[in-house]
């Protein structure tokens, strides 16, 4: 299976190596490096790479590589996957995953690495079983540490991994307990220059933050569980329970975590919340192209839009941007093309609005391709496709929890085409 | 530091070791004094020393052998998570000095009661097979031995040992075929994707092809049809096949798995469903593998091009699907030539204009390489679908006024593809594309031009001999392929219409023949002797034209992904379009189907796997409910019980506990009933009547307790309020289940009132309930009795330990046999202890008679009256158990015990010593 792992950083410098097998050189990565400077964009870079002896499979993390090194056949989604929850686990112990966070923990995450993998074959990739055998720095116990010597390593053994219930630790107590729920869905569209509507639909992700003592068994119900089309669960949801009466019913794991993804169907129509008016030019005379964008809302059900982001990617070719903005400011990365018209608030009274002139290299020809805009916004309080969900109730313990639901609509993948 | 008696010191330098490690520096020069701390009480130092070790013991083979006694100590600790930990590390050390320790430490722990123990184990199977392949045939042994275990946390691993070490050996499935997909649900999610896999080569082997009687058409959309029931039904009218009840199980039970979070569990489903599936039911997977293009990048390229394989086959399961493989302009470049991939193949009559209005703003695009591939993509729209051809090449037309010449190029390349279709409409393309060579200076296109012009030069007669004056022009300057192609040129212009270009070609094929590329020259030689006609060239020059301008067959434009399907879906193989190493091919399905019963096992044995599956539901609540008759003729009236219970309501720990009297009169019925069928009761037996818990299985028995059996106190009358209870080992086979031992239980009521209800309650076994799988060591701990007399309810706590002696079954072995495997026995499985017989048992039938009630041994024949010899087995894991007893002069006597389990034989030794000194 996984053989070794190699992390590289932005620049192609290997900062850590594990082996879970007998050693093998760096110098395998040399095949890696050459992948990397063929493909132009760090994203371009194969995740799967033969060479002579070995297979690479690679993910690309928070400006990182995560690259293992492969003998046999296995199923790549296999590697892959593992190489996301190495990542996830690391950003769950540390806060985020970025090479100088890894650095500073060096030994704590090759510990974790020890324990993640056996001979190849994941071991404990559950993070609750992970803390209790390598805890996670916490400034207090740093503190605590430096002043009476102790460690980090957990000096009771782990037991989650002998529980049936892996993914909850045992004698979990908090004096205030509290469940919350959010639901979080993600509007994916691509609406051509008119305005129609190509393709739309909603992705939505229940995440759950649950801080409750002893072994609590909660049922969660939906008003409208017909509208969800297509489901994934975390291992704890009984499964059977969803088929025959569509409530969620599960031990949950302590702390936060993500319950449920869910696809509406797309037979529902898509509310899409705001409107773009745009037109991008380029003249073929003269160094100079003309961009005008405004945005006003649609479809909000009495809601506010915030957080409203407008990104293009603009072509090679556009050196500068010379713009006016009704509203929020604007910033235009000339390294990286990317222009971004930060909004905020949308307000339906007064249309935001950006207009300017483009200036394009010269002796270059008109750029004939139209970049196209990415939108980004927030619109609290609403689930767009309506979903609602009815009640929590708790099973197996006494005392009663706080509970609380939230919803929140975003943009997710959604893009205007000029 | 190392040296150092602070442990802070220590844990100090040892991470700094271990962060050069993982930078990847060298830490060599210190494994002497790392491996002096191996020892180190401190569990992080202790835990830092593994991970040094395990790094370089491999490059420092003598000196890690010092730390070796430390592991051996520890795989005999109490605590099932240092077993497991000096498993793990013993064989993740690659010495090959210690491959006959580790095979002794793996087969121990791969019998171990904690499943945790026997999961390490099974990851260490791999690791000491790639150490030492030798060992083979003993690890698929233990590997055999595990597969038959039933629970969740050791199949993933096992399986995965068994793909690694004996892929081959599909036999050692059968017995465990079912029970691995009643846990596969339960299983962790990596061991699921490792089973699945190899579930589905299984049912490749040992099932049916459900698709046999269907067609090759499988343009219909089979979607909407995802409720089982009826689809079942319908294959029945249709089909005379009928499904394998055991393959339908696969595949129902591995259904609700896509629903999991995790990518490769569900691509792992789709690969399997879409490999052993009836075509009809393959739909489902569909709208499990588009979520995943929500995941990320890596996700997205694995599953699409899974993707791109599975709609060349299966066109309609993605049709719905179609607008989730648009492309978003922030895709990476390899993700959107994937997704063309899949238009592209999606493509048919009734989408097509939706998907070249797609592909059209497509070419827009800023990224050149994608919209290359977006042209040919059209190319290949154009091809298969006869309608479009026609608007697609007009499109691409338009586009050979592109300013990038990437664009044009490639449409140039395609454009040529489509006009091998039908040449005779496009003279005028031709002469369009003929005025490009000016300005196209990519290679391949304008090859392609050359190749255009030539084939069809009768219909541009005016333009070719002018193109080619052009070429000839610049011959020198052109690329090896363009060279060619003018050669190509001038020899069929020649052919046609030699008045106009006959100089230009001697020119031309001159101008070739001190080319630099031997290949260019070769070419320019042949043609000029094959065109030229002199007097020498033989009978081929007259076939010339025929051979040079002979109709060519219209290239078909495949998908890259045509052929893809004949790796297993998912697999690195496949991704990759090359056998991987250690890629296990799927087998082709069998003409005939072998023979099913194959799998069939005991039914007790599955019951019990559902038992086990279900263990979030531990918590035993073991009822024991006794109806009594009472006969309260004397004061010490006897309550005549009857126990009744099985294991499958213990482990659903949902029987009713009733506590009513007058309840207890309904059942009483029904549980006498039931016990009259399943043994002969006899119900006026008069002062006793005994019940008789097997080991935790309650089965009512009435055997009068033999005097040779020991009996134990289990309850005092005084502290029982009246009741007392007894216990003894019976030493009768336990029927349910060859694998227990039957305790049993004497009731006896000595109070003035009745007893009623009585029963078991609120079970603590030692190390859960697994117990039940290993009553060998099932001390029960704690019992709780619930008494309820008339009106009080009294709980006794009690607990049953069974001395070793007991947890085993005599058999029968000749002395050649009993020499044979006590020689096999040696060494480490070896006890000898002297000792001085007591007074009264210096002759041969007391001693006998003493080991006998210690254990439950048979003797062995012997010649000698010097010796004694016994043989047994373990009741659960049937290990043989051999006893000798050697006596000497004045009372002094050998004792010698063989027996593969360390822990049982040195038990076993004491229990002899006591009863042979006292």
């Amino acid at each position: 299976m996984i053989h070794s792992l190699f992390l590289i950083n932005h620049s192609g410098d290997i900062f850590l190596e594990k082996h879970w097998k007998s050693v093998i050189s760096r110098s395998v990565c040399d095949y890696f490096f050459e992948a990397r400077e063929k493909a132009v964009d760090p994203e371009n870079v194969p995740p799967v790479l033969q060479t002579p002896h070995h297979y690479l499979i690679s993910i690309y993390r928070g400006k990182l590589f995560f690259l293992s090194v492969i003998q046999t056949e296995v199923a790549p989604l296999f590697v892959i996957e593992f190489l996301h929850r190495v990542a996830d686990t690391i950003q769950d112990y540390f806060g985020e995953c970025s090479e100088g966070i890894i650095k500073d923990n060096i030994v704590t995450v090759y510990e974790l690495l020890e324990e993640m993998l056996d001979n190849g074959f994941p071991l404990a990739t559950e993070s609750n079983v992970l803390k209790e055998m390598i805890r996670p720095p916490t400034i207090l116990r740093s503190v605590v540490n430096t002043l009476t010597g102790s460690s980090n390593v957990g000096d009771t053994l782990p037991t989650g991994q002998l529980s049936n219930v892996p993914w909850r630790r045992a004698g979990v107590k908090y004096t205030n307990n509290e469940a919350y729920f959010d639901v979080i869905e993600e509007i994916d569209a691509i609406l051509d220059k008119s305005g129609t509507t190509v393709f739309a639909e909603i992705q939505g992700v229940i995440e759950a933050c649950v801080r409750l003592t002893g072994m609590p068994d909660l049922t969660l119900s939906f008003m409208n569980p017909r509208l969800l089309d297509d489901v994934s669960f975390h291992p704890c949801v009984r499964f059977k329970r969803w088929e025959s009466e569509r409530v969620l019913s599960f031990i949950p794991p302590d702390g936060n975590f993500t319950l449920m993804n869910y696809h509406v169907s797309s037979q529902n129509l898509v509310a899409i919340p705001v409107y773009v008016k745009q037109s991008i030019s380029f003249f073929e005379t003269g160094p100079c192209g003309r961009l005008d964008i405004t945005i006003g809302p649609k479809q909000t059900m009495g809601k506010t839009v915030e957080n409203m982001m407008v990104t293009i990617h603009m072509p090679k070719a556009v050196l500068n941007a010379n713009l006016t903005a009704t509203q929020g400011t604007y910033t235009y990365d000339l390294t990286t093309k990317v222009l971004v018209w930060d909004i905020g608030k949308l307000n339906p009274q007064k249309l935001p609005n950006l207009r300017g002139s483009l200036s394009t290299q010269v002796g270059v020809p008109k750029p004939e391709d139209n970049p196209s805009l990415n939108i980004d916004l927030k619109i609290q309080q609403l689930a767009i496709s309506g979903l609602k969900v009815s009640r929590l109730d708790m099973y197996g313990e006494k005392y009663k929890p706080f509970k609380g639901v939230k919803y929140l609509t975003k943009a997710g993948k959604f893009q205007v085409r000029t | 530091m190392l040296d150092s008696n602070k442990d802070s010191l220590k844990l100090e330098a040892m991470k700094r070791i271990v962060a050069m490690i993982a930078r990847g520096k060298n830490a060599s020069d210190l494994f002497p004094a790392v491996v002096k701390n191996v020892a180190c009480k401190n569990i992080e130092v202790k835990k830092l020393v593994y991970v040094y070790l395990v790094r370089y013991a491999e490059e420092q083979q003598d000196l890690a052998l010092l730390s070796i006694s430390t592991f051996q100590r520890g795989l005999k600790d109490p605590n099932q998570l240092i077993r497991a930990s000096a498993l793990r590390v013993l064989s993740s050390i690659r010495v090959t000095i210690i491959v006959p320790i580790m095979m002794l430490a793996i087969k121990e722990a791969a019998s171990d009661m904690s499943p945790y123990v026997r999961k390490t184990a099974a990851h260490a199977i791999p690791k000491l097979y790639s150490l030492d392949p030798e060992q083979k045939d003993q690890l698929i042994e233990v590997i055999e031995k595990l597969l038959a275990d039933k629970t969740t946390l050791v199949a993933g691993s096992v399986v995965m040992a068994f793909e690694e070490v004996c892929p081959e050996r599909i036999d050692l499935i059968h017995k465990n075929y079912r029970k691995l997909c009643n846990l596969l649900i339960d299983v962790e999610e990596w061991g699921q994707v490792v089973i699945i896999n190899m579930l589905t080569r299984y049912a490749r082997t040992q099932f049916l092809n459900p698709n046999i009687n269907e067609g090759s058409g499988g343009d219909k959309t089979f979607y909407g049809s995802d409720e089982d029931e009826d689809e079942d039904e319908e294959e029945k009218e249709k089909n005379p096949y009928v499904m394998d009840p055991d393959h339908r199980l696969l595949l129902r039970n591995t259904k609700p798995l896509l629903q999991s979070r995790n990518a490769a569990v569900v691509m792992a489903v789709a690969q399997l469903y879409f490999h052993l599936a009836p075509k009809a039911e393959v739909g489902v997977i569909a709208k499990a593998l588009v979520r995943l293009l929500r995941s990320h990048s890596e996700v997205q390229y694995v599953v699409l091009q899974n993707v791109a394989t599975m709609t060349i086959k299966r066109r309609g399961m993605f049709e719905p699907y179609l607008k989730s493989f648009y492309i978003r302009s922030t895709d990476p470049t390899q993700i959107k030539v994937l997704k063309l991939e899949v238009l592209t193949n999606l493509a048919n009559e009734t989408n097509i204009s939706t998907i070249l209005r797609e592909f059209q703003t497509y070419i827009k695009s800023m990224d050149k390489d994608f919209v290359a591939a977006t042209i040919q993509a059209i190319g290949r729209c154009a091809t298969n679908i006869g309608e479009v051809r026609d608007t697609c090449l007009n499109g691409l037309v338009q586009l050979l006024s592109n300013r990038d010449e990437l664009v044009v190029a490639e449409s140039v390349v395609v454009i040529k593809k489509l006009l091998q279709m039908q040449p005779e409409k496009h003279s005028d393309i031709i002469k369009h594309m003929a005025k490009l060579t000016d300005n196209i200076q990519v290679p391949m296109a304008r090859a392609s031009i050359l190749w255009l012009i030539g084939e069809y030069c009768e219909h541009v007669p005016k333009i070719a001999p002018d193109v080619l004056r052009k070429m000839a022009k610049s011959f020198t300057n052109e690329e090896d392929i363009v060279k060619l192609q003018i050669i190509n040129l001038a020899a069929k212009l020649y052919l046609t219409n030699s008045k106009q270009t006959k100089l230009l070609t001697q020119y031309v094929l001159n101008l070739a023949k001190y080319d630099q590329n031997y290949d260019i020259r070769d070419r320019a030689r042949f043609i000029r002797q094959l065109i030229v006609p002199t007097e020498k060239s033989g009978a081929l020059s007259k076939y010339a034209k025929k051979l040079f301008l002979a109709l060519k067959p219209a290239p078909v434009l495949e998908s890259p992904f045509k052929d893809r399907d004949h790796f297993q879906l998912g697999s690195l193989s496949h991704l990759l379009n090359a056998k991987a190493g250690g890629y296990q091919e799927l087998p082709d399905w069998p003409e005939a189907a072998p023979d099913p019963s194959v799998r069939n096992v005991e039914v007790k044995d599955s019951v019990r796997a559902v038992g086990t599956v279900t263990f979030r539901d531990t918590g035993g609540l073991w009822d024991l409910q006794g109806p009594q008759k009472v006969e309260g003729k004397s004061d010490s009236a006897s309550g005549s019980e009857s126990g009744s219970g099985s294991e499958e309501s213990g482990s659903g720990s949902e029987s009713v506990e009733s506590e009513e009297g007058s309840e207890s009169e309904e059942e009483e019925e029904d549980e006498e009933e039931k016990n009259k069928k399943k043994k002969k009761k006899e119900l006026k037996k008069p002062v006793q009547e005994t019940l008789t818990i097997l080991h935790l299985v309650l089965c009512l028995q009435t055997i009068a307790p033999s005097s040779a059996l020991k009996n134990y106190e289990l309850l005092h009358r005084i502290t029982g309020e009246g009741l007392s209870v007894e216990y003894c080992f019976s030493r009768q086979p336990f029927s349910p289940d060859a694998n227990m031992v039957a305790v049993q239980m004497q009731f006896t009521n000595n109070a003035t009132s009745d007893t009623k209800n009585l029963h078991m309650e609120d079970v603590k076994l030692q190390s859960g309930m697994r117990v039940k799988e290993f009553p060998e060591i099932g001390d029960i701990n704690v019992a709780v009795i619930k008494n309820k007399r008339s009106r009080s309810c009294s709980k006794f706590f009690v607990s049953i330990q069974p001395p070793v002696g007991e947890l085993m079954r005599p058999i029968f072995l000749t002395e050649n046999e009993f020499k044979k495997e006590q020689g096999q026995l040696m060494g480490m499985n070896e006890i000898t202890e002297k000792l001085t017989l007591d007074a009264k048992c210096r002759n041969e039938h007391a001693i006998v008679q003493r080991v006998t009630t210690a254990a439950n041994l048979s003797r062995v024949p012997c010649g000698s009256d010097k010796e004694c010899r016994f043989a047994g087995r373990t009741v659960t894991s049937s290990s043989l158990v051999l006893v000798t007893v050697a006596t000497k002069e004045e009372g002094a006597a050998q004792l010698t015990v063989n027996c593969e389990k360390m822990l049982i034989g040195t038990m076993l030794v004491k229990d002899i010593l006591l009863a042979l000194t006292q």
